[in-house]
């Protein structure tokens, strides 16, 4: 094959190349090592990424070298990056953009094409990793025969599964033969599901990507010498290399368990998780050929895959849109804010306490109706605070400094000197009045006020202000440490400044803000509301639970409905039901049932280890009674067209500025998967928004090719 | 071998840095340069050719404070072309290193006599202007980001010992402001200033006296003033050194130069340590320097009888006290007042600690050794042990 097959690639003329160069360096030994180093000439705010005029470069070079090698010139080639990147991985831009499905197999085959000269080369082939190495960008070293490794080096990952693709540039093969099935499995499919987790260069060193770390002062000088000494005899020793006893006995059943656990985390919905076991399956006898041409065909499918494209307007969403809200008013408004309140000590005042504490580093008081709930509440604090201490993820000094900042009283008038007070309070108009109206007597006038109300307007609970304007929803996702997302909702008499500490304050938590209308439910809540009121109705009319959430599964959710609910808690589930449904009895679905389960306190049962193991009979016996109407594909054509309603009526309603914001909320606040872009473009692929309000919510449509 | 002796230190008053202070139209080197005139002429007896070096320090040498200002400034100050000079930076304690090595020098008998000081014009080169730190600090976390301001590092050290509250900083400092005061009062400080005319656009001004000193400090009024580096912070303006311009310089001579030129050296200096320590916490270096350095002398810390610490901030001396059980309002410790009241030109600020212990010393024949010590930028703290050459053996 010569580089001419990929000759329609090349018409793509703006991309970012990533230049090949060369520089023979003369080894102790008298020996010459030809270094490549790949370099975009950009500063460090752009990676180097691989795009196919960027492959074609490196290809050529490649070839260049191997003539050199033939004729004696050079004894060995080594790749490096510019400071602090080895590369990046392809241009996600770029793929995520390909015409055809003629193009996608190319853009793979090309990839193998030129990454793959490393692995039969004339002489040996060095990598060294001196920076970030991420998908493509770490096959670029796996593909040539050794590796060293910057102990400095910010992250090395094949995260192509956590996009809804796989390592298709020789990783799914390369891998597993170079660190064994199980490293290999916890590189290519455990850590991309886990919120994409990197590896270390030590993590590295250890499962044995790397044959050797050098620190980063001498990183390239001391890799130089090292190759020359492997060229001069010296041994490799891989001891995570794959034997016949791990081939026979291991790979297999490890593949397997792997397949089961995935099954068990995320359903069996997504992709590109299954696609890379198969190869990874595969890979235990087949030969690099074979291998290679598998990788062809399944990141050819992949590449083409709706669920792809999905993942990268959900990537863009998380990564980009989140960054620019939407109608968020000019950031320099916003007060800076040098004292935080928070009204009510209980478990999620607390957690606001300590997160304002850590995050805005700022004196924080805390307040409740007696002195033994705020005693509890800053032994709370405190001892969370202590925890991360032992756990080596915060230092003593901060510790002390976090804890001095931090005080409890019963006087509110040591909140007069706040900028910003929060309150988490119980659920109920009259509650809250009370607090905001004695809260308001004490602070300045400009302070901003937030409410974490779940249900309630926050018109409603400014009513009692004489400033409603300075009045803000701040709602968190509980529990409030983990969960990114923060809804900031602007009532009706929101003024801009109020917004914008708001949206300040987010970012300063380091929560993605998106800023909603005063609707009940904001965005998370409305929805999530229909679709747990949705299953209850399905179970309440006698499907049993196992089938409700079989019904539900195509939508790809992290968990099936009834964890869910056990997760936020029954009766924090009964009561979003019951105020979604008095919001509108038309559209949702309250049940006492649910408040039974409430009282029973469970719906699943779990084994000793915690894992659900099925449903509780007394849970089951609330429910039964009644006989079916409708079938589970009825269920689930019921809840995808009450989705696709609720979500019109909110951009109609302009709860939100886009069905971008939608899906970063449900991403963000829900867990809802990456590989279906959310909610909104999957509803627009199944026909949903078509059928039911005539056109889609995106245009074009993201799907594949 | 022979000893090291401190002859003799003077300074120029010290100003407020920036454009409403005294020093905003003039000259770093012409600071230096005035200074080192002063104290040749102080001592005739010392003939301008047989200064074998001329060590000056500064923080950032650029500009004014460029150009190998050792060797620019001895020039300038119309000493013989046959005298060398070198520039020396250890941030804050650039003088200090500027006399610890060139006085090692003369112990091994390469130097016989040297001149040694600092300046800094903050006003003109405010701290870490134009550096370029390595990216790797960052990249590879090599350094916390709170390092770089020297405040933050403050605020930290109230965050590792919470028993050192603002409280106790304020009232240190208004010890401090009053001690300045009471020194002044009584002509302490001023016998070894050096006057300095300056252009100001009020026109020409003769400068013979600190400029920053706030005799009337209050604890009360220390309550008020803004914590600069974090909200409800505990390190303000008031308990913190100010920025400060100005030059010190000093005379360093040998057993040999003593003899020779009939001098009357006013300490010896028995050792010397500088230490490391977490850059974002650079405060504390003082203590670790001190403990060295006692080591190498083979003194206790009860065996000091006059303490000169630079008073970058008031917490960073009250952790230094703290650890070798001192109390805040101990008598042997600054008793002229310290940096919180003069100020602190960086590179020059050693010098000044010198001048000052060696003057009480003068007036202490009852007290044998003495230290000046000071914390330094980027983790680090210097200490000097000296013996008085006016102790006398008696207990007082």
């Amino acid at each position: 094959m010569k580089i001419d097959h990929f000759s329609e690639l090349w018409s793509n003329t703006d991309e970012v190349i990533t230049h090949s160069y060369v520089q023979d360096v003369r080894l102790p030994s008298g020996k010459v090592l030809a270094l490549i180093t790949l370099d975009n000439n950009k500063d460090h705010t752009r990676p180097s990424t691989l795009g196919p005029l960027t492959l074609k470069e490196f290809s050529e070079t490649l070839e260049a070298q191997e003539q050199r090698a033939k004729k004696g010139e050079i004894h060995a080639l080594a790749v490096t990056g510019k400071p602090y990147f080895l590369a990046a991985g392809a241009d996600l831009s770029k793929v995520g953009s390909i015409p055809s499905t003629r193009a996608g197999r190319l853009v793979v085959e090309l990839g193998h094409f030129a990454l793959g000269k490393l692995g039969n080369f004339t002489v040996p082939t060095f990598v060294f990793i001196n920076g970030l190495a991420l998908g493509g960008g770490l096959e670029i070293a796996l593909n040539a025969n050794y590796r060293t490794v910057n102990s400095a080096a910010p992250a090395i990952a094949l995260p192509e599964v956590f996009l809804g693709l796989l390592p298709g540039w020789g990783g799914a093969y390369l891998l597993p033969n170079l660190i064994g099935i199980r490293n290999a499995l916890k590189v290519v499919i455990e850590n991309p599901l886990k919120q994409n987790r990197m590896l270390s260069p030590r993590d590295a060193l250890k499962l044995g990507i790397a044959d050797v770390m050098f620190d980063p002062q001498r990183f390239i000088e001391d890799s130089v010498v090292w190759a020359d000494k492997v060229l001069s005899g010296k041994k490799v020793s891989r001891p995570n290399k794959p034997g016949l006893f791990e081939r026979l006995v291991i790979w297999g059943p490890a593949v397997s368990i792997a397949r089961k656990m995935v099954k068990q985390n995320i359903g069996s919905v997504p992709l590109a998780p299954y696609a890379a076991l198969e190869l990874l399956g595969e890979a235990k006898f087949s030969s690099k050929e074979q291998g290679f041409k598998r990788e062809d065909e399944e990141l050819e499918k992949l590449i083409a895959s709706d669920q792809f494209r999905a993942s990268i307007y959900a990537f863009n969403l998380v990564q980009k849109h989140a960054k620019n809200p939407q109608g968020a008013p000019d950031p320099k408004l916003a007060i800076k804010v040098q004292k935080v309140g928070v009204v009510g000590a209980g478990l999620m005042a607390s957690q606001f306490a300590l997160l304002f504490l850590r995050r805005l580093q700022v004196p924080v008081v805390i307040t409740d109706v007696s002195q033994d709930r705020v005693d509890k509440g800053l032994a709370y604090c405190r001892a969370e605070l202590d925890k991360l201490v032992d756990k080596g993820r915060l230092s003593v000094d901060d510790r002390n400094r976090y804890s001095a900042n931090l005080s409890g009283t019963l006087d509110l008038n040591d909140f007069a000197n706040c900028d910003w007070v929060i309150e988490a309070v119980f659920e109920e108009l009259k509650v809250k009045h009370d607090v905001f109206s004695r809260v308001e007597a004490v602070v300045r006038p400009d302070a901003i006020l937030a409410t974490n109300t779940s249900s309630l307007s926050v018109n409603e609970i400014g009513k009692v202000l004489k400033n409603p304007e300075r009045l803000v929803g701040f709602h968190f996702f509980n529990p409030v440490a983990v969960m990114p997302l923060v809804e900031v909702v602007k009532a009706a008499k929101s003024n801009d400044v109020s917004v914008a500490t708001a949206m300040r304050v987010a970012k300063d938590l380091k929560k993605t803000a998106v800023i909603t209308s005063d609707s009940t439910g904001f965005v998370v809540n409305r929805l999530l509301g229909y679709l747990l009121g949705e299953a209850m109705k399905a179970v309440d009319e006698g499907i049993p639970f196992e089938e409700v959430a079989e019904a539900i599964a195509p939508l790809g959710l992290p968990m099936n409905p009834f964890d869910l609910l056990e997760l936020v808690g029954l009766q924090v589930g009964a009561h979003v039901l019951d105020s979604m449904y008095g919001f509108a009895p038309d559209r949702f679905y309250k049940t006492d049932s649910l408040h039974q389960l409430a009282k029973l306190g469970r719906i699943r049962t779990k084994d000793a280890k915690g894992n659900k193991t099925g449903y509780d009979p007394e849970a089951v016996k609330i429910v039964s009674g009644r006989t079916r109407t409708r079938t589970k594909d009825q269920v689930f054509e019921d809840l995808i067209v009450g989705l696709t309603k609720e979500i019109k009526l909110m951009l109609d309603e302009k709860v939100v500025s886009s069905a971008e914001d939608i899906d970063l909320c449900m991403i963000m606040g829900a867990a809802w998967p990456f590989h279906l872009g959310g909610i909104t473009p999957y509803l627009d692929r199944i026909g949903a928004s078509k059928k039911v309000f005539g056109v889609t919510f995106h245009n074009p449509m993201i799907k594949g090719i | 071998m022979q000893n090291t002796y401190f002859v003799d230190g003077v300074r120029t008053p010290f100003g407020k840095a920036g454009e409403k202070g005294v020093y905003w139209n003039t000259r770093a080197d012409d600071l230096v340069v005035k200074a080192m005139i002063g104290l040749l002429d102080r001592n005739q007896s010392v003939p301008k050719d047989a200064i074998d070096d001329v060590a000056i320090a500064a923080t950032t040498q650029v500009g004014d404070q460029g150009l190998t200002i050792g060797r620019t400034a001895a020039i300038l100050a119309g000493l013989p072309n046959t005298v060398p000079g070198f520039a020396v930076d250890r941030m804050c304690a650039g003088a200090m290193t500027a006399v610890t090595m060139t006085g090692s020098a003369i112990g091994i008998g390469a130097y016989d006599l040297v001149l040694a000081g600092g300046v800094e014009h903050m006003g003109r080169h405010p701290m870490g202007f134009d550096a370029d730190p390595n990216p790797r600090f960052v990249a590879e976390k090599l350094v916390n980001p709170d390092a770089l301001n020297m405040g933050n590092t403050a605020e930290k050290i109230h965050d590792r010992f919470p028993v050192l509250t603002k409280e106790r900083a304020d009232a240190y400092a208004v010890q401090s402001q009053k001690r300045a005061a009471a020194a002044y009062e009584e002509n302490y400080i001023q016998q070894d200033l050096v006057s300095v005319s300056a252009t100001t656009p009020e026109g020409l001004r003769v400068v013979d006296r600190d400029e920053l000193l706030r005799p009337d400090s209050t604890v009360e009024g220390m309550k008020e003033l803004k914590t600069p580096f974090r909200p409800s912070g505990r390190v303000t303006a008031g308990n913190a050194s100010p920025l400060t311009d100005g030059a010190t310089i000093s005379l360093l001579a040998g057993d040999q130069a003593v003899k020779q030129y009939g001098l009357k050296p006013r300490m010896k200096m028995v050792t010397f340590a500088f230490a490391g320590v977490e850059p974002e916490i650079m405060g504390i270096g003082p203590i670790p320097a001190t403990e060295k350095a006692l080591k190498k002398a083979g003194l206790s810390i009860s065996d000091i009888g006059i303490f000169e610490i630079n008073e970058a901030f008031a917490v960073q001396v009250l952790s230094f006290l703290e650890h070798f059980k001192i109390a805040d309002d101990d008598a042997r410790v600054n008793a002229w007042g310290g940096a919180i009241a003069f100020g602190h030109p960086l590179a020059s600020s050693g010098v000044r600690l010198m001048n000052q212990l060696s003057r009480q010393f003068e007036m202490r024949p009852d007290v044998r050794y003495g230290i000046t010590t000071m914390c330094i930028g980027l983790g680090m703290g210097g200490t000097v042990i000296w013996e008085n050459e006016n102790y006398d053996g008696k207990k007082s």
